[in-house]
């Protein structure tokens, strides 16, 4: 009964990186460029929740809807002032801008909210169900999270196989120049690429806190990096990819804290890593592309 | 001599070897006479290892085009082997330079046989890939440092993975106290060794760079397939940049590691990684005095503006990105191209007017 708590649990944590993962993974696959400020758009869209739910009283699911909002237009000034004027030239300058972005808005947080963590309230109200005379415990935050994500995924699969907007998004991470022939408006896509990921991000900063509920300026980089991994152990630019890393990647860091070791949970994670990495170099579905001499 | 310095390679060279040494002679020289604060001087010997650790992070990035995000775990190994080393012979060298140098040595051959170790199946991957492995080697690295216990006792050093697995003889210590860090560390570090040390990698780094294998090594850069076709063994190129890289930021980490009493392993993070990664790109890639300058100017930056309190951070954040945009973007290097073209035109108008009017 134990293991099956800890896999649903696991799953759980899997599916709020899986969210983040996406939002990695779409970036990449469209803009080729691995945007490490993207954890502090998570920590940014749980303050916003925060905020709306504590200070304005309004009930949690306009919290949810407010911080999507302003994640969402934050996402595109960031895409928009900071990393469409260095389209085309080195990633390694695109990489150093993401991470002058995340410096910005850690920085920012902490003028605004400060760094005395803030205690998050739960979106969820109703009681954890019990099955086997309390061996089993199913909290209404992982019943939430759990169908959060799938709602997510079947939502994202649906938009990039049958919509226009989705369809230019697959054209334009296959292949920019020739999306761009075929009169796809690349910047208008790329922004869009931003928007999505982002809301992404904000709902799974509202999960996140609603699970663990200690709310400070650096909540982001730790899931942001952990996401990251996940996104590049289901091979970077895949959709499915993400949403199977993610979840991989949450069960195997819930299993190794119980049955190896709380303390080298990191390093297990990590390890895993480079052992999927060094099997299949692209991660688990990402394509292998062959390079043209 | 003029011949010699006719010959720009050389020139290049000398002019980073001058800017240091003067650069050096005017803090020591300061330094001296009073004219340092107190908080200055403790960014002496920090600012001294991060040089270095730029300049070997540039070897990798910039003139081997390999991204390292995991660098600063190197630094880590450097400074506990460092810790441990300087600990366990403090008793046999009584001369604090010489245990310096021992130690220094012990922490960079230390740092280059993980960096071969990890350079092994690093090394099959490329661009993005490589750089994410990097990341966990690093992550892997700094949550072993802060899981480790190392104690000292006359019956020698004992090591577990543990707390309170470490028993102790009376009279012992514990050198490594797990997430507590290392404590009650004899501070050996002096600025001129970490001068000496800057001299030392500027020597490895610049002659590298220059010589046969250095060639090879940008070639890799610039073509990696043109370079395999012409018979250049590429894996063993890289592998050599990144293990002299390794070893250089294990000495770093040593030099840094012996100047604080007490050395947490959160030190060497993902964030300590990513600031030498942005003093390399701001320096310029493979440019080495450009790591050293930018490296100075940048670390001293931040403690400079501490008079802003809360804003400094977020100033540091907005000036980074914009002199990132002001140096790669196109489209914003065009607009300032035609802003100063239209000022010149005005000034040379007016000038003109000037003359005409007299």
């Amino acid at each position: 009964m134990q293991i099956i708590q800890y896999l649903i649990n696991g799953i759980s944590i899997g599916s709020v990186y899986a969210i983040i993962a996406l939002g990695y993974t779409m970036v990449y696959g469209i803009a080729k460029m691995l945007n490490f400020a993207h954890g502090d758009v998570i920590m940014v869209g749980a303050y916003i929740s925060f905020c709306v739910t504590n200070y304005l009283g309004l009930p949690a699911i306009v919290s949810i809807i407010a911080a999507m909002a302003v994640c969402t237009v934050l996402g595109i000034i960031i895409e928009k002032l900071a990393y469409k004027p260095l389209r085309g030239t080195s990633s390694l300058a695109v990489l150093i801008t993401a991470i002058g972005v995340s410096y910005f808005l850690q920085n920012a947080a902490q003028l605004i909210w400060g760094t005395a963590p803030k205690n998050f309230t739960s979106i969820v109200t109703f009681k954890p169900f019990s099955f086997a005379d309390g061996a089993l415990v199913i909290t209404g935050e992982v019943i939430i999270t759990i169908a959060a994500s799938v709602l997510i995924m079947v939502g994202l699969t649906l938009f990039t196989g049958k919509t226009r907007m989705g369809k230019a998004m697959r054209a334009v991470s296959e292949d920019r120049d020739a999306a761009q022939l075929m009169g796809i408006n690349v910047n208008q896509t790329i922004s869009m690429t931003f928007a999505i990921g982002s809301a992404l991000a904000a709902i799974a900063g509202v999960l996140l806190c609603s699970t663990v509920p200690t709310l400070q300026p650096t909540t982001g980089s730790m899931p942001g990096i952990r996401a990251f991994t996940a996104a590049v152990i289901g091979g970077i630019g895949s959709i499915p990819g993400a949403m199977l890393g993610g979840i991989l990647l949450g069960i195997i860091e819930t299993f190794s804290k119980k049955y190896i070791s709380t303390e080298f949970s990191d390093a297990i994670v990590f390890a895993v890593l480079i052992l999927i990495l060094l099997v299949k170099p692209t991660g688990l579905l990402g394509k292998q592309v062959q390079e043209k001499v | 001599m003029k011949k010699l310095w006719n010959n720009k390679t050389t020139r290049t060279n000398l002019t980073t070897y001058l800017v240091v040494t003067v650069a050096f002679v005017v803090m020591q020289l300061m330094s001296s006479f009073g004219q340092l604060g107190s908080a200055m001087k403790g960014y002496l010997i920090p600012v001294c290892a991060y040089i270095v650790m730029a300049v070997s992070l540039n070897l990798l990035v910039g003139v081997c085009g390999e991204l390292s995000l995991g660098h600063a775990g190197f630094m880590g190994i450097g400074a506990f082997t460092g810790i441990v080393i300087a600990a366990l012979l403090q008793d046999a060298i009584p001369n604090d330079t010489l245990l310096l140098v021992v130690a220094m040595f012990a922490g960079g051959i230390m740092a280059g046989i993980f960096g071969f170790l990890i350079g092994i199946p690093a090394l099959r991957l490329r661009g993005d890939y490589l750089a994410i492995v990097t990341l966990a080697f690093g992550e892997i690295l700094k949550n072993i440092f802060s899981n480790l216990y190392v104690g000292l006792d006359s019956e020698g050093l004992h090591m577990a993975v543990s707390t309170g697995k470490v028993q102790l003889l009376e009279g012992g210590r514990m050198i490594l106290d797990g997430p507590v860090g290392a404590t009650g560390i004899t501070k050996l570090s002096t600025f001129p060794m970490g001068f000496v040390l800057i001299l030392f990698t500027l020597f490895v780094v610049l002659n590298l760079i220059n010589s046969k294998e250095g060639r090879a090594i940008k070639a890799v850069r610039d073509n990696r397939i043109a370079t395999e076709s012409v018979g250049i063994n590429v894996t063993a190129f890289r592998m050599k940049a990144f293990v002299v890289s390794a070893f250089l930021a294990g000495m770093a980490g040593t030099l840094f590691g012996l100047n604080f009493s007490s050395l947490q392993a959160s030190k060497f993070n993902f964030n300590a990684s990513i600031n030498v990664l942005v003093f390399v790109v701001l320096g310029g890639m493979g440019n080495i005095l450009g790591s050293v300058i930018s490296t100075a100017v940048l670390y001293i930056l931040p403690e400079a503006m501490r008079g802003l309190d809360d804003l400094r951070m977020i100033l540091y954040a907005v000036v980074l990105i914009i002199v990132m945009l002001f140096t790669w973007s196109p489209s914003v290097k065009n607009a300032v191209q035609s802003v100063t073209a239209s000022v010149q035109e005005k000034l040379r108008k007016n000038k003109k007017e000037a003359v005409n009017n007299e």
